[in-house]
């Protein structure tokens, strides 16, 4: 047991006779931690047993060296952007907060002064004496947002977090999902938009069915996805000739010549491999070579790899 | 119990008392609580415009006495509790608010103690003000009689003991309905359970009456109200409870409910039935 990780040991969370989670193990560090799977894989599942809302059916968690059935302690720690898009009846944006604030036992001043600053955060200070039920969908979800992390968690758990807000209010909610990662904080997010999961993401840990398909560093993911060919894109100023060279090797299943004619895209079996042929091409041929990247080592392609078609919708 | 623990009960029963009051949900509540006002309200008003003599203050406190044992007790303050307690916990789950508290670094039972007195403090309000005002008014066309009635007769100690029965049985309900409201996913059917009991406990064995709220708030009411015939034939008489049994007896009886629903809130689980 650490006290700076969320642990999962062989937890397993049944509801009725439906699986929720099925003997999950998971050690996850500080930084920011992407849950990726389609509808019902059990990410909010995830969330709820590390928040201590549910409890496993099976299996130790403890956050932060801390037990999630000891919510004064925990709930000190851990701040929960659920995705229930619901308030208490007639309170205000100042009121939410502030409420809630109190129930950590803050003087009126320390809650006030970090309602503000939480309201401020979030952008909605102009809108913070009218009641949450007249917001507009991102309003709630920003308002959400800040009432989670007013008491400076440590532990931040978002669930579908940048639902619901337009273009400029999400790159604000990622810079700080990002300043708290770097902070050394853990910021635990579910989310379906790949591509800003990609990002923003230290690690991501792929659910499927209830089941914990891969964890890790995305890179350290793709890697291990073995039976797909690794795709990578180099730019040169002869993709021709170099594709002519590749293909004399057995790693090199597929080359593709890009639009512009100034790359090739290409899958290995063999990285490793290919990355050593093409530093002897180089120096054999004199081509040059003006970048050379992983195709296919985002959260997208390893999701699609891993999960695909049969995962549902995402 | 330390200066934190007070300071979360007070933050619970503030946000608690925000909702509850003129809370929308809550109108017929509202509705039970001042409908006998309204009917005393019109029978000192017919009766300032009638001729006087017609009956006596003894009769009006009979007229009371049936009002507060039929519709207060039996009906009024049984369902107002209902609407008020049940809905602390169970119409948090209906309305998918539950978590904000249960997110909160608050013990289960303190939040069970804080939406309790939060309940509590609308029901007081609302029953024992109720209970005082339709007292005070039922007499009111006898003028300067009834003032001495009450200032310098009975009327002061009855008014006392039926706003004291009135608030135990706030006590009583009240802790009963926050337990059912915890347990049941639909808690009238608890309720009606529970109001069949109350009312067929006349009729029941000496022992069973026994295990019931108003068997121990009708001993304490100042004056009696017979069943009546042909009901009055299957009554089975049964001592009453002196009042220094009856009175920490209900408040233990209601503390124990209590320490129940805290346990139950501890193993509560937030899913909204997803």
């Amino acid at each position: 047991m650490s006290d700076n990780l969320i642990t999962f040991a062989n937890v397993s969370r049944f509801y009725g006779e439906v699986l929720g989670i099925n003997k999950v193990n998971l050690s996850i560090p500080p930084g920011i931690t992407s849950l990726v799977g389609p509808n019902g894989s059990g990410k909010t599942t995830l969330m709820n047993l590390m928040t201590g809302l549910i409890r496993p059916s099976q299996g130790e968690i403890t956050v932060l060296g801390i037990a999630p059935d000891d919510p004064e302690r925990l709930c000190r720690a851990v701040g929960y952007c659920s995705q229930f898009d619901a308030f208490p009846k007639g309170i205000t944006g100042y009121q939410f907060i502030y409420s809630f604030l109190r129930m950590y036992g803050m003087s009126h001043e320390e809650c006030d002064r970090r309602t503000m600053a939480s309201l401020q955060m979030v952008g909605l200070m102009e809108a913070r004496n009218r009641p949450v039920g007249a917001y507009s969908k991102g309003m709630r979800q920003r308002v959400r947002l800040g009432q989670a992390t007013a008491h400076d968690p440590q532990v931040l758990v978002l669930d579908e977090p940048l639902n619901g807000l337009d273009p400029l209010a999400r790159a604000e909610a990622i810079a700080l999902f990002q300043s708290w990662g770097k902070a050394g904080r853990h910021v635990i997010v579910s989310s379906h938009i790949l591509h800003e999961v990609d990002r923003i993401s230290d690690q991501v840990i792929l659910l499927s069915h209830g089941y914990v398909v891969a964890e890790g560093q995305i890179q350290s993911v793709r890697g291990e996805v073995k039976d797909q060919p690794m795709q990578i894109l180099v730019r040169c100023d002869h993709p021709n000739a170099l594709a002519a060279r590749l293909f004399e090797q057995n790693h090199v299943v597929e080359a593709k010549l890009h639009t512009d004619g100034h790359g090739l895209l290409l899958r290995t079996t063999d990285a490793d491999s290919f990355y050593l042929l093409l530093n002897r091409i180089v120096m054999d041929t004199g081509l040059e070579v003006e970048s050379v990247a992983p195709a296919d080592d985002d959260v997208n392609s390893v999701y699609q790899y891993l999960i695909g078609g049969e995962g549902g919708t995402i | 119990m330390s200066t934190l623990h007070l300071r979360q009960i007070g933050a619970v029963l503030r946000l608690e008392l925000k909702k509850t009051f003129f809370s929308r949900r809550g109108w017929w509540v509202y509705l039970l609580a001042l409908g006998p006002l309204g009917i005393t309200m019109l029978h000192w008003l017919v009766e300032v415009t009638r001729h006087m003599g017609r009956h006596s203050i003894g009769e009006d406190s009979l007229v009371f006495a049936a009002l507060f044992h039929f519709y207060y007790l039996r009906l009024g303050i049984f369902f107002g509790c209902v609407g008020i307690f049940s809905n602390l916990f169970r119409g948090e789950m209906l309305e998918k608010t539950l978590h904000y508290y249960y997110l909160t670094p608050v013990r289960r039972e303190l939040l069970v103690a804080g939406k309790y007195l939060a309940g509590l403090a609308t029901a007081l309000i609302l029953w024992c003000g109720s209970t005082a005002l339709a007292f005070l008014t039922i007499g009111r066309h006898f003028g300067a009689a009834y003032t001495d009635y009450i200032m310098h007769g009975p009327g002061l100690g009855q008014l006392g003991s039926y706003v004291l029965v009135a608030a135990l049985a706030c006590v009583g309900y009240g802790a009963v309905f926050l337990m059912s409201g915890l347990l049941f996913r639909n808690p009238m059917i608890p309720a009606a359970v529970v109001m069949v009991w109350e009312n067929i406990n006349p009729f029941l064995p000496t022992l069973l009456k026994k295990i019931s709220v108003i068997f121990y708030l009708k001993n304490l009411c100042p004056v009696e109200i017979p069943i009546p015939p042909p009901f009055n034939v299957m009554v089975i008489e049964a001592d009453p409870t002196p009042f220094w049994i009856a009175v920490p007896g209900l408040l233990m009886v209601a503390l124990i409910l209590l320490g129940y629903a805290g346990l139950s809130a501890r193993h509560t689980e937030i899913s909204y039935g997803e």
